[in-house]
């Protein structure tokens, strides 16, 4: 029986995990000899303290949108699809296509087909485990871990062997024309007249909040939404209700794929690379797991969450900058506590939180 | 002198006593105040429902569970037995009904598994082999110490779980619903097994729901029934229509209000229904019935006789291998393609055995359950697949005051609602659907009185209104007080058939028990 309030549930715990994580991050930090307190500063104010920060904070913040999006439709039917680093790499070749061939068109024409590009690279990537989770009972982490590996390999061949600018050393795509270029979050803040520093967030977030909505409405709203709930909280009641397995972990993975290949319009013709370059995700599907952990699968909270990781981040990269002896891999230590204290470690703080919260309530009787 | 007492007392010490042994999960109390004496060298059989708290007894014995109170004496001695090697160190060894072996080791590295003397497994592997050569010659027990887990038979997988306890030193040897998977001429031999162990002052207990079987083998007999070690008897001094009657059998018999049945065209046919499971066992043969219109058709019988099968074959949850299902003399797919879908739409509502698996997403909230399997009812779908919300909410209120839900807020989740208040969800969910067929099963398994007798009415009406119910329990009062016709379904057949009228415990309880020759 579920005893916690739903604020303690959703707001209160994760707060008291990233605390925790903060905390522990801190302790490592004077042991490198730095002052915790003014790195936690350095890094809140480059996440944050300008348009610049928040800017940069917001364009990593939609790339994990989309991927913990992504994982939290699976976490419903009770899939754990680990691929969205290898379903948004086929997507950015899908983006990159339409682009390469749209690019002396107009961004009005290239976005929507690139947002049906890389939902249907992204797609077809997730179905064939989806399929050989459906149909043949192969373990979906397993099958999709792997397909990261086949995605990888995939790009980087095509990149060298294909798309690659004849001459040219790097193993990249030509550079996009103007064409191709989504809008900027400063351009359009200039179209209402606003004024912001320049950054790669772009139009894509916007397309990032619309998908929360989307999925929230399919989860809740919609027969589909009540179906992959039903199959994904008790496989019994699914089959007695008519419903069928292999439809729901198909269209839910199908769905998967789509929002993880999303990720890839920002990285590819949103921000300011404007080329499908070699490895585009840099871990984006990994760590849109750890956003939908920590976001509990609602959009809400995988949008919250994916903010924490844009300011995690950003945040990071100033702080690297500004304490030269905070170096780049301490600060993947800090995401990597939070990600274990709000992710694998979430019910250390939930049991003594009830115990808490049952006595209390006692108390009060 | 003080001597030749003290081995006197030992001699006879109970091998096993239990002394007011409790245990709850949560609210559920599995074991309630329990006492057990089993004498040294006696095969002592336990008999009881699902749910009726053998496997948590033993469970308790072995150390898988700490029991909430009481006192466990192992030959005469206060034993604690917090894990299960303690229980091993006091001579007890399990038989598990779900053997756990390691399925690619070899009969030897499985008997030698967590028994190895020392680092090296090359004398522990050759001593095992003497004591297997042994004990085989001794107790029946012959198998290739060299064969793979998973090449062997059940039967013989059976003996390497036996020949593991043994290999332990074990003189208590439990073994939990032994015969569930073994053919006859395994059983057999298992019994022979289990007297030769006997002979050689083993102490059996023997946890089963087939009465033939305690019957034919065990020395004393205790049933267990909600929790509670109801009787105790030596089985000479009883037979298995008490213990049927013992361990399904309630004091409360609630007595229906019905009129006689008027029963009109056959509206659901069964015939020659088969089907095995993936191991090959059969679980239905050639069942054949029918239901009419206006008429409870109850199948009588001890969970686990193929009941539950022939409810999902019929909704169209499993498929079957042979055999046909009419509906209204029409026939229906009971193939591999069959869907519950498609048994929807023909009229048939199915309330499941298993309503927190199967019955009820309980993690939802209740109006999210009063259409779950009905979600493509144009009145529950709207365009572009949205649900429409005010409608199903609007229904599922109805249905919560037509079938008195407490409390009566559809946005509870399924969970926090009672047994009895969650069995009416369901029912109100396929009752309200008006079906031409209503498949029931269990539909008052952990529901309290009250609802009992609501749950009973609502059966009833659907039959007077004409319609067609099959009504599976496991209660033969239920059965009894329900029923027009009573079928007994023993071993996946249909054993007998009777009419509700004009039967009583006893002789259905003679046809569970699989003695259909001597209840004629």
């Amino acid at each position: 029986m579920n005893v916690l309030p739903k604020w303690v549930d959703i707001i209160l715990i994760p707060l008291i995990n990233l605390l925790l994580a903060l905390i522990v991050a801190g302790i490592v930090v004077i042991f490198i000899g730095e002052n915790p307190v003014e790195a936690m500063r350095l890094l809140i104010v480059g996440a944050l303290g300008s348009s610049y920060g928040i800017g940069f904070t917001l364009f990593y913040a939609t790339s994990f949108v989309f991927t913990g999006l992504a994982v939290a439709v699976a976490f419903h039917a009770s899939l754990f699809n680990i691929g969205g680093e290898g379903q948004a790499g086929i997507a950015g070749l899908g983006v990159a296509i339409v682009a390469l061939n749209l690019d002396h068109t107009h961004w009005l024409l290239v976005f929507p087909l690139a947002i049906i590009a890389a939902a249907l690279f992204g797609a077809a990537w997730a179905a064939i485990p989806a399929y050989l989770q459906a149909k043949r009972g192969s373990h979906i982490v397993i099958t999709t871990i792997m397909f990261n590996y086949i995605a990888s390999a995939l790009l980087i061949y095509l990149l060298v062997n294909q798309l690659k600018v004849e001459g040219a050393m790097a193993p990249e795509t030509r550079r996009f024309a103007e064409g191709a270029h989504l809008p900027f979050m400063h351009e359009m803040m200039g179209w209402i007249g606003l004024s912001m520093t320049k950054t790669p967030m772009n139009i894509s977030f916007i397309w990032a909040l619309m998908c929360c909505v989307g999925v929230w409405l399919l989860i809740w709203r919609t027969r589909l939404g009540y179906e992959i709930r039903a199959f994904g909280q008790s496989e019994p009641a699914a089959r007695y209700a008519g419903i069928s397995p292999t439809k729901i972990i198909m269209i839910a993975m199908l769905i998967s794929g789509a929002l993880a290949g999303m990720m890839a319009l920002n990285v590819v013709v949103g921000g300011f690379s404007q080329k499908l370059v070699n490895d585009p995700i840099q871990g984006a599907g990994f760590v849109g797991i750890a956003v939908a952990l920590m976001g509990r699968s609602h959009p809400v909270g995988v949008l919250l969450a994916a903010i924490l990781f844009g300011v995690l981040y950003q945040g990071g990269a100033e702080l690297a900058f500004e304490m030269p002896s905070i170096s780049r891999e301490m600060i993947l230590v800090i995401q990597a506590l939070v990600i274990l204290f709000t992710g694998a470690l979430e019910n250390m703080v939930r049991g003594p939180v009830t115990r808490l919260f049952l006595s209390l309530r006692r108390g009060a009787i | 002198m003080s001597d030749t007492n003290t081995a006197g007392r030992a001699q006879s010490a109970p091998a096993i006593e239990l002394k007011g042994i409790s245990k709850a999960f949560g609210p559920v109390q599995a074991n309630k105040d329990i006492s057990l004496h089993v004498a040294k060298g006696a095969i002592h059989g336990i008999v009881g429902e699902n749910g009726a708290g053998k496997s948590t007894l033993m469970s308790i014995l072995y150390g898988f569970y700490k029991s909430d109170a009481g006192e466990i004496y192992i030959n005469g001695d206060l034993t604690p037995i917090p894990d299960s090697q303690a229980a091993i160190k006091a001579g007890i060894g399990m038989v598990h009904q779900h053997f756990k072996l390691v399925e690619n080791f070899t009969v030897l590295e499985n008997v030698v598994l967590g028994a190895e003397d020392g680092a090296m497994l090359k004398p522990s592997l050759a001593k095992a082999r003497d004591v297997l050569t042994t004990l085989a010659h001794e107790y029946e027990l012959d198998v290739d110490p060299d064969a793979v887990i998973e090449d062997l038979s059940v039967g013989h997988q059976q003996r390497v779980e036996i020949l593991k306890a043994l290999y332990r030193q074990a003189d208590i040897l439990i073994l939990d619903e032994p015969t569930g998977v073994l053919t006859p001429a395994e059983a057999d031999h298992l019994f022979r097994i289990l007297g030769n162990l006997k002979a050689e002052g083993k102490t059996i207990i023997l946890i089963t729901h087939k009465l033939r079987e305690i019957m034919a083998i065990t020395d004393s007999v205790s049933v267990m029934r909600r929790g509670e070690m109801t009787a105790t008897k030596p089985t000479s001094q009883t037979n298995a229509q008490e213990l049927a009657e013992l361990m399904v059998g309630r004091q409360v018999l609630l007595q229906v209000d019905k009129k006689p049945a008027s029963p009109g065209a056959a509206l659901l046919r069964v015939e020659n229904l088969s089907v095995r499971d993936e191991l090959g066992v059969e679980k239905l043969r050639n069942v054949s019935f029918e239901v009419r219109a206006g008429e409870i058709l109850g199948v009588a019988g001890v969970a686990g006789n193929g009941q539950s099968e022939l409810l999902e074959i019929i909704s169209g949850i499993s498929p079957a291998d042979s055999g046909k299902v009419l509906i209204n003399g029409d026939a229906i797919d009971i193939g591999k393609t069959a869907n519950p879908n498609m048994r929807r739409h023909r009229g048939i509502a199915h309330v499941p055995e298993d309503r927190h698996r199967m019955g009820l997403v309980m993690s939802n909230m209740a109006w999210e359950n009063t259409f779950l399997g009905y979600q493509d009812d144009p009145a529950f779908e709207g365009s572009f697949g949205f649900m429409r919300r005010e409608n199903i909410i609007e229904d599922a209120k109805q249905k919560i005051e037509r079938f008195d839900i407490r409390p009566p807020n559809p946005r509870l989740k399924a969970e926090n609602f009672s047994g009895g208040n969650q069995q009416k969800i369901v029912l109100a969910r396929e009752i309200e659907r008006n079906p031409d067929v209503l498949l029931v099963g269990q539909p008052t398994r952990g529901v309290d009185i009250g609802a009992i007798e609501f749950i009973h009415k609502q059966i009833v009406a659907l039959r007077d209104a004409g319609k067609a119910i099959l009504l599976v329990s496991v209660e033969l009062d239920e059965i009894l007080s329900l029923s027009d016709r009573v079928i007994v379904m023993f071993d996946g057949a249909v054993a007998g058939e009777r009419d509700a009228t004009k039967t009583n415990n006893k002789e259905l309880g003679m046809l569970m028990a699989g003695m259909a020759g001597e209840a004629a």
